[in-house]
């Protein structure tokens, strides 16, 4: 039962790869008909989605790489069972920020200042408030941060697995390489700590809109990120155990990974509203500019359907304890949150670049479709290299007898 | 306020503890209750405890700390006295939450408490027989109700299931206020005359 190794089904094959094609040759045809119009909305339109979705999925596939450092340093057990899954997305965090990172740093050097306007020279200068701002909205160091923050989310998150799976052939009983693992998990959440959680989503997402500032934003992007990683750790566990893999994950590992989706929406949920509540009392200008558009604008639709699907939805529906246990309706509430947090990062993005001609058209969906093919079979193909379960893991007793 | 005689076994460890909850169990006993000095996971699935309903009266008593705190407010600054706050409106629902989620967190946890406590009768002056002095300590007891008739075969039963020490009490079942040893005395004397 513990040693099986994954086979990617053949219909899992075909559906990534046609999604992945139906992405491709989106992008083809967004770079015809929308990157080479003289319209500007154009543009802005291709550039604003291929940002969004590719920090989107960048964002959710490096929130395994934090689970697994989060757990590791807690020594939690109820994480071995399926350990293998979240090192499979953590590893391919490379390519998703390969494809982010040439995507900002295409935005930033070909002078693209209606997507990042404080490219354009003294913007951001002009404002005695934000002259501050200049030492850190600058194309040198939007690279050169980018570039290592990139290079080491995917470094720790190949390492991490590297690790597990050199555990594996290790003399049993052996803790070396589980010590070693302990220190790189908290080197990751050191560097976590310094990108994701504080200026990365700054520099990436918020200075578009260069005049606003919260610097709640940073926890408030993590809190969405995170929460739509699990509930891709979710999908994952689940798909893997309906074809016959995973036979010892049981109702509790799946409920403590819905209680995850369950606590973090409610963590989104709050600092969303801290965000909110504090611009919305204080009534200064300069800060209320941002919910302006987004309450009352154009985007209103968004604006409430991102509450209802990431806060309304869970906390109902996760609520009661057999629904945390019952496959269907978690696979159910994981698609909602997933959905509403790409909703989210929409409402970040969107208003300011296309401002009030949004689409939700041929082009995003496709967009989204071949960065979920993407990720369907990079994960599948990484699942079939090491054996489901960590074989030599000092806490794979622990994990199998887990009782909630 | 009943006097009943029971059967106790005193285990020395959880892992023998389980497999005699299952064998007791098995044998169509019905276990009155298992005291242990920590919280032993699974215990309540080995004994066939059905799941608390605590959870569902939390939610009704959150619910209620919701309505409380919102209509509360909402009387106040819309009715009872409605008042000019920077120009917010007189019912500014996102400057309410946070007071709204306070109430709702404090009525479901002191609401919660006390369930808790009425449904495991625990509570400041409330009194319980204890069965055995180091139950709370580093003793398993199990404690099987028993008749005039059935108590010496349970006893020898009990000695099977690889108890460590077994006899026969005669105690109050219920809880009670008051001091300890005197009431409880009192009532079993009575009863043994």
């Amino acid at each position: 039962m513990l040693n099986q190794e994954f086979k990617v089904p053949a219909k899992l094959k075909t559906t990534s790869l046609t999604l992945l094609a139906i992405g491709i040759v989106t992008l083809l045809a967004g770079v015809f008909t929308l990157l080479m119009s003289h319209d500007q909305m154009s543009q802005n339109r291709f550039w604003a989605v291929l940002l969004q979705n590719s920090v989107f999925f960048l964002l959710i596939s490096l929130a395994s790489v934090f689970i697994l450092s989060a757990t590791s340093l807690a020594q939690g057990a109820w994480i071995v069972s399926f350990r293998r899954i979240p090192e499979a997305i953590g590893s391919i965090v490379w390519v998703m920020a390969m494809i982010a990172g040439l995507v900002l740093l295409t935005i930033v050097w070909t002078n693209n200042h209606h997507i990042y306007k404080w490219l354009e020279d003294g913007y951001v200068v002009h404002n005695k408030l934000n002259a501050l701002k200049n030492f850190f909205l600058n194309r040198n160091f939007f690279t050169i941060w980018t570039l290592i923050v990139l290079g080491l989310w995917s470094w720790f998150g190949i390492k991490l697995r590297q690790l597990s799976i050199k555990q594996d052939s290790d003399p049993k009983g052996s803790t070396k390489t589980y010590w070693l693992n302990f220190n790189y998990s908290a080197g990751f959440i050191f560097v976590f700590a310094l990108s994701l959680a504080s200026t990365i989503p700054w520099l990436w997402i918020m200075s578009l809109d260069a005049h606003w500032f919260s610097t709640m934003f940073s926890w408030y992007t993590f809190a969405s990120s995170f929460v739509s990683g699990m509930s891709m750790i979710m999908l994952w566990i689940l798909y893997t155990k309906r074809h016959g893999y995973l036979g010892h994950v049981n109702d509790e590992h799946i409920h403590d990974v819905g209680k995850f989706m369950f606590a973090f929406s409610i963590f989104w949920t709050y600092l969303w509203f801290s965000q909110f509540m504090l611009i919305w009392y204080a009534n200064i200008p300069e800060e209320t500019i941002y919910f302006k558009i987004r309450m009352h604008g154009p985007y209103k639709f968004f604006y409430w359907i991102n509450i209802i699907l990431n806060f309304v939805c869970p906390i109902l529906i996760l609520m009661p304890r057999p629904n945390k246990r019952n496959y269907f309706v978690v696979t159910l509430v994981a698609i909602i949150i997933l959905t509403g947090h790409w909703i989210d990062f929409y409402q970040m993005v969107m208003p300011a670049t296309v401002g009030e001609n949004w689409h939700i058209g041929w082009f995003e969906i496709g967009i989204v479709c071949g960065f979920i093919g993407l990720i369907i079979s990079l994960v599948s193909n990484k699942l079939t290299k090491a054996p489901l379960v960590p074989q030599n893991n000092p806490l794979l007793k622990e994990t199998i007898i887990h009782i909630s | 306020m009943s006097i009943k005689k029971f059967a106790v076994a005193v285990y020395d460890d959880e892992a023998v503890l389980f497999p005699a909850v299952k064998k007791v169990r098995g044998a169509g006993y019905k276990i009155h209750d298992v005291y242990t000095p920590f919280a032993v996971h699974g215990l309540d699935v080995a004994l066939g405890e059905k799941e608390s309903d605590l959870h569902i009266a939390g939610f009704i008593y959150g619910i209620t700390g919701t309505c409380t705190a919102l209509g509360f407010m909402g009387w106040i600054f819309t009715t009872d006295w409605p008042q000019n706050f920077g120009g917010k409106p007189h019912f500014p629902l996102p400057a309410f939450i946070p007071i709204t989620f306070e109430l709702t967190v404090l009525f479901a946890a002191v609401g919660m408490v006390l369930t808790f406590c009425y449904l495991n009768q625990i509570m400041p002056g409330v009194k319980k027989h204890i069965f055995h002095p180091r139950q709370t300590d580093d003793k398993f007891v199990l404690v099987i109700e028993v008749n005039e008739n059935t108590a010496k075969e349970t006893e020898t039963f009990l000695k099977t299931t690889g108890a460590e020490e077994t006899n026969i009490q005669v105690a109050e079942a219920d809880w009670w206020f008051g001091r300890f040893d005197k009431r409880e005395d009192y009532e079993i004397q009575e009863q043994l005359a």
